[in-house]
This record gives C-alpha cells, sequence and structure tokens, in this order.
C-alpha cells in the first residue's frame, strides 16, 4: 500500500476510542513518575533512563518497544525490583516498589526455568514458597499448566521441552502467583517465527480470560502494534519516552489485521521514531573494517 | 573435518567400551612384551649355574655386559661356562607375578611378622582419606558455596585462601605431628590442608557460574535471604558440586602416600615401604595398583550414581 493513502496512526474508530475511554476509566495499576537511572561505568556516567513518565491501567496490555539502548530492559528490571533507580518513582497500586516481589511476575527472554525441577514443580515453586500447602500448590499447577496447554508435561523436566513450551512454563511459573502485573523481557525473542506468532495468539487469549495487566518489552513492531493497546516508544542516550501511541488497530486481533490500513500507519509511525535518518554508526563498529581479499579462482563467480 | 574430533556425542556406546577397555589392554601389552619377549630390553641375566665365576650365585642377577665378560673370561681360562637367562630388573616383575601378589595379597596373610597385611592397610588408608575429605566438605563446601554466592563473603574469604592453596601441604607436616600427635590426627590434617582451600576455590567458582537468570527468576517469585541460598543456589549448582567433589575425592587421594609418611607410618604406604624394603616388588605393584584400582572404582560407582540423581543435568549426556 502506498504510504501516502495510509490514515493517520491517531485516527480510532468509534469501537476503539470507546475501548480507549473505558481503559483510561480504570485504576491505574502501575504508575511510573520521572524515573531517571544513573550508573557509573569504565567511560564515565551513563544516564541509561531520564524522566520515565507513564501509567498502566487495570488489564491494560502495554508494549514497550525502542532501539537497543535505549533502556528498555533496564526499565522493565527497575519494575520488577531486579535493579534500583536512581530518581522518581514506580508506585504499584500506590505503593512504591523497593524489591522483587511476588504481586510483579517476570517472564525472562533467556532460559529461567529451574532445571532441577519437573514442569509441575516449577510452577508450584512461587506457590510454595508463598507458605501454601503441597496439594494446593499442586493442584493450582496443574489448572496453570493446563491452561498454558501443557498439562500433558508436567513430569517432564525443563530440557525436554522445546523453547515455545519453556517459555509457556514461565508465563504458567509467573501467572500462578496472581501478580497485579505481568513484566514480560522480550518473552519471545529467541523463538522461530512460526512458534512466536504462535505464542503471541497464545499470550493474547491468557490476557483475555485472566485478570491481569501486562506490559510486554519487544524489538518487533509487527509484535508490539498486534498484541498492545497502548506502545511506548523509548528512544536511545539517555533512554527517554519519544512517544505513547494508542493502538487503532480494533479487537479482538487476530494475525489477518497485519496488513490492515491502521495496522500499516501505526508500523510506519514506529519505523519513523525508531529509524529516522540514518544515524552515525557507533564507534565499536567503526573499527570493524574488513579487509577482503579474494580467495577463489578469478573466473568462479557467484553473482 | 572438525567433526571426527568432536564426534564423541554421538559414537555408539559399544564403541566406546570397547576404546575404554582398549586404554588400559594397551599399557598392558607393553607391559607384557617387556617382561615376556627375551629380546626386548632385558638388561640382566639371571644366573642358573655359576659355573667357574666364583662370586656368581644361583639366581643372581647380573648386568649383561658383565655376565659377557665373565662367559668369555671362563672359555679363555678353560673353567667351566656360567650359564643363565635374559631378565629384568629385580625392580619390574612380569604380570602374572604381580596378579598371584595381588590374589595372594588378599587371601593369604604376611608371612613376615612386622609387616602388616594388604587389607588392613587399605583398610587404615580408606579410614584415613574419608575423614580427612569429611572434615575438608563440611568446612569447604558451605564457605565456597557462600564465597561463590556472597560477592562480601568472597572477597573476605578467597584472597587468603589464594594465598594459602600455594602453601605446599606436605610443609605442614612436622607442625602437624606437634599439635596432633603421631598417629592419624596429622595425617588427617594433611588431606585436609591439601584439599580445602583447592575445595572452597572451586566450589565458589561453581556457584558463581550458576545462571544469573535463574536466580533474578526466582527472586521475582518471591524468594528471598537464606531460601534463595537453600531452593535456588545449591540445588542449581548440585549436580555440578557433586562433580567436583568427585575431582576433589581424587585429589584426597593423592595426598594419602605423602599424609600416611607423617609421624608413624601407617597404611598402605607403610605396607609399600615395608614390601620394597624386603624387594618384593610384585607386592609393592599389587598395592599401588589397588590404590588404583579402589580410586578409579569409586570415582565410577560415584559417576553412575550421580546419573540417577540428577536426571536433569544434561552435561552428562555428553559423556
Amino acid at each position: 500500500m502506498n504510504p501516502k493513502n495510509l490514515p493517520s496512526y491517531l485516527d480510532q474508530s468509534e469501537a476503539v476510542k470507546a475501548r480507549f475511554d473505558r481503559i483510561n476509566q480504570r485504576e491505574t495499576i502501575l504508575e511510573v513518575r520521572d524515573l531517571g537511572k544513573r550508573f557509573r561505568s569504565p567511560q564515565g556516567e551513563v544516564e541509561a533512563l531520564r524522566g520515565i513518565d507513564f501509567s498502566v491501567r487495570r488489564r491494560e496490555f502495554v508494549c514497550v518497544i525502542g532501539p537497543s539502548g535505549c533502556g528498555k530492559s533496564t526499565l522493565i528490571r527497575i519494575l520488577a525490583g531486579l535493579e534500583s533507580h536512581t530518581s522518581g518513582d514506580v508506585l504499584l497500586d500506590g505503593k512504591p516498589v523497593t524489591g522483587p516481589g511476588q504481586d510483579r511476575g517476570m517472564v525472562f527472554q533467556g532460559y529461567s526455568l529451574f532445571p532441577w525441577l519437573t514442569v509441575k514443580k516449577n510452577v508450584m515453586f512461587g506457590p510454595q514458597l508463598n507458605g501454601r500447602g503441597r496439594d494446593e500448590a499442586e493442584r493450582d499447577a496443574l489448572l496453570w499448566l493446563d491452561l498454558v496447554g501443557l498439562d500433558k508435561f508436567a513430569d517432564a523436566y525443563p530440557h525436554q521441552l522445546s523453547g515455545g513450551m519453556r517459555q509457556r512454563v514461565a508465563i504458567a511459573r509467573a501467572l500462578v502467583n496472581q501478580p497485579r502485573i505481568l513484566l514480560m523481557d522480550e518473552p519471545f525473542g529467541a523463538l522461530d517465527a512460526q512458534t512466536r506468532s504462535k505464542m503471541q495468539s497464545h499470550l493474547i487469549d491468557i490476557w483475555k480470560n485472566i485478570d491481569v495487566t501486562v506490559l510486554f518489552i519487544t524489538h518487533d513492531l509487527d509484535e508490539a502494534i498486534y498484541l498492545a493497546d497502548r506502545i511506548l516508544v523509548l528512544k536511545a542516550h539517555p533512554g527517554e519516552v519519544q512517544e505513547v501511541i494508542e493502538v487503532p488497530v480494533p479487537r479482538p486481533r487476530s494475525p489477518g489485521q497485519f496488513n490492515t490500513p491502521e495496522f500499516l500507519a501505526t508500523k510506519a509511525r514506529l519505523e519513523e521514531l525508531i529509524h529516522p535518518a540514518p544515524e552515525p554508526e557507533p564507534e565499536d563498529e567503526q573499527a570493524v573494517q574488513p579487509h577482503l581479499i579474494r580467495m577463489t579462482n578469478v573466473t568462479d563467480n557467484v553473482e | 573435518m572438525t567433526s571426527k574430533w568432536l564426534s564423541s556425542v554421538d559414537m555408539d556406546a559399544r564403541k566406546r567400551t570397547l576404546l575404554g577397555i582398549s586404554s588400559f589392554l594397551l599399557p598392558l601389552l607393553v607391559w607384557c612384551l617387556v617382561s615376556y619377549v627375551p629380546f626386548v630390553w632385558h638388561p640382566k641375566v639371571h644366573v642358573t649355574d655359576p659355573g667357574g665365576v666364583d662370586y656368581f650365585q644361583v639366581d643372581m642377577l647380573v648386568d649383561k655386559a658383565m655376565f659377557a665378560d665373565e662367559v668369555a673370561n671362563m672359555e679363555r681360562e678353560h673353567l667351566a661356562v656360567p650359564v643363565g637367562q635374559s631378565a629384568n630388573p629385580i625392580y619390574l616383575p612380569a604380570p602374572d607375578q604381580v596378579a598371584k601378589a595381588f590374589y595372594n595379597g588378599f587371601v593369604n596373610p604376611p608371612t613376615q611378622k612386622d609387616v602388616p597385611s594388604m587389607p588392613a592397610s587399605l583398610w587404615h588408608s580408606i579410614q584415613i582419606i574419608f575423614w580427612g575429605f569429611l572434615i575438608s566438605s563440611i568446612i569447604g563446601v558451605p564457605l565456597g558455596i557462600l564465597s561463590g554466592t556472597y560477592t562480601l563473603m568472597g572477597r573476605l574469604s578467597e584472597p587468603f585462601i589464594e594465598f594459602f592453596r600455594y602453601l605446599p601441604a606436605p610443609a605442614f607436616g612436622a607442625l602437624a605431628v606437634a599439635i596432633l600427635g603421631i598417629y592419624d590426627g596429622p595425617k588427617i590434617a594433611i588431606i585436609v590442608i591439601g584439599t580445602l582451600f583447592q575445595q572452597v576455590l572451586i566450589i565458589a567458582n561453581t556457584s558463581r557460574k550458576l545462571e544469573v537468570t535463574i536466580i533474578e527468576a526466582a527472586r521475582t517469585l518471591g524468594t528471598r535471604g537464606f531460601k534463595l541460598l537453600s531452593k535456588v543456589v545449591v540445588p542449581g549448582i548440585l549436580p555440578d558440586l557433586y562433580r567436583d567433589q568427585r575431582i576433589l575425592l581424587g585429589w584426597a587421594w593423592t595426598y594419602l602416600i605423602v599424609a600416611e609418611l607423617i609421624g608413624t607410618s601407617s597404611g598402605i604406604t607403610w605396607f609399600i615401604t615395608q614390601q620394597a624394603r624386603y624387594q618384593h616388588f610384585d607386592n609393592v605393584y599389587a598395592a599401588i595398583m589397588t590404590i588404583g584400582i579402589i580410586g578409579f572404582g569409586s570415582d565410577l560407582l560415584l559417576a553412575r550414581a550421580g546419573r540417577r540423581l540428577f536426571p536433569w543435568d544434561r552435561t552428562q549426556d555428553r559423556r
């Protein structure tokens, strides 16, 4: 489609507008106020995040997107309580976040399951830690495994599962604690394209059926538009909020919407924000200069 | 081309067993060649008839050159020529002699009064190893895990341990005797000194290698303080910890001989030195091999137990 024919990403249909009105009436779960993070590095003081301001409503699906080095991982790690911030506030239900806790579930990109526990025991880990009885924890775990479609693999060890299945377990393990918000740090980044799109649809299904709010980090524009109600676009050096986009693509979402005008308009806007006019390459990339010499017969051309 | 060198993963079990057995058979074959083929090495002559040589005796071992000289001498003087067969030096008994000694060592009581029996000596040595390794592990394993998990603890303990591990354990022999007496105390102490410091560093390193994501995941699930250690760090490193312990147990064995020489000689070392004194080198070899068999055998058993204990440990699939 010619970009000139696209509607503005700001145009919302009646249904979408009504939906955002409803979302905005819900209570705020997570509020981030003027969040900043500085740290010392061998190159001097680095400002990873500056003046981050946003809030997430109950059962809202928010994606965070930005170029590499924009601090999106740092942001979610601060929200999870795994890292400290140097200024501003993070409020969950109005209370400041001071460290990791069961009220925030986290799904990591990497392999985070406990390899020594079976799938079921991985999911039981949270409830048992919380002082629930074994039987009760087991019942909960099986329920959640059923929900992510892995009830048949309850007694398998994580290494016996595929990457997609492991992330399903990780989601079940986070949700069994019934967190107020589910933080997801590029959870599907390591999966192949097919598994990834399956997992995206599955995540939407879970989110629709469960009282959970999702904050999802990704660098994949399609993924962000497909999943999110709102997209928080960050820019790098320092990490700042560039724009908060209300995704005009109506729900229920399906992969068929990838070519709708709203979808393409939003994507065009995201691309404009994330890949502006080519920036000078970072120094370490400039230092890499391949010196190509011909190592095949001169007549043996491949192109 | 590289796949040839990395293909141990898909080498089938039969071929692997065959190669494993061959790795033992090859040295044995060399030993047999040297022992049983008369023209391989055999630098000595075993005298069966001294002939006219006045200082030769039956069963004497003399150098080949010397024997040839005497044969020439006797021929020149028209005296009886000495007779003998090529033989190896006394310190290299043939495999069958060692096998016999091995069998005798376990079945028959020793012939000399002041010499301990092989099983009793071995049992004593095993006890020394056991206590030495146990004491070392009781201190070393928790200290290692703590040093590896908590930076503060690691910074506080590791520099000193790093220094101490360069001090050779046997150097503490005299000190250990002065403090702990002449019997088993100092021997156990030497094994502890030899093992402990390596143990702390190795286990600290293993603890540090636990995936950070796993610890972070546990923290986001609400794990804190001691539970992080007991429910996440320890189970997470357990298969590697077990492997470390197996290597360290082998380490402890290598300190055994030195340890047993301290104070009153005891155990298998005492057996070996006594047998060597009587030139029963077949017994010496049998005893040395028994140490090897016990060490290697126990490690094989522990490895097998490890596979049962840690079904999730994938590094074991690659053996």
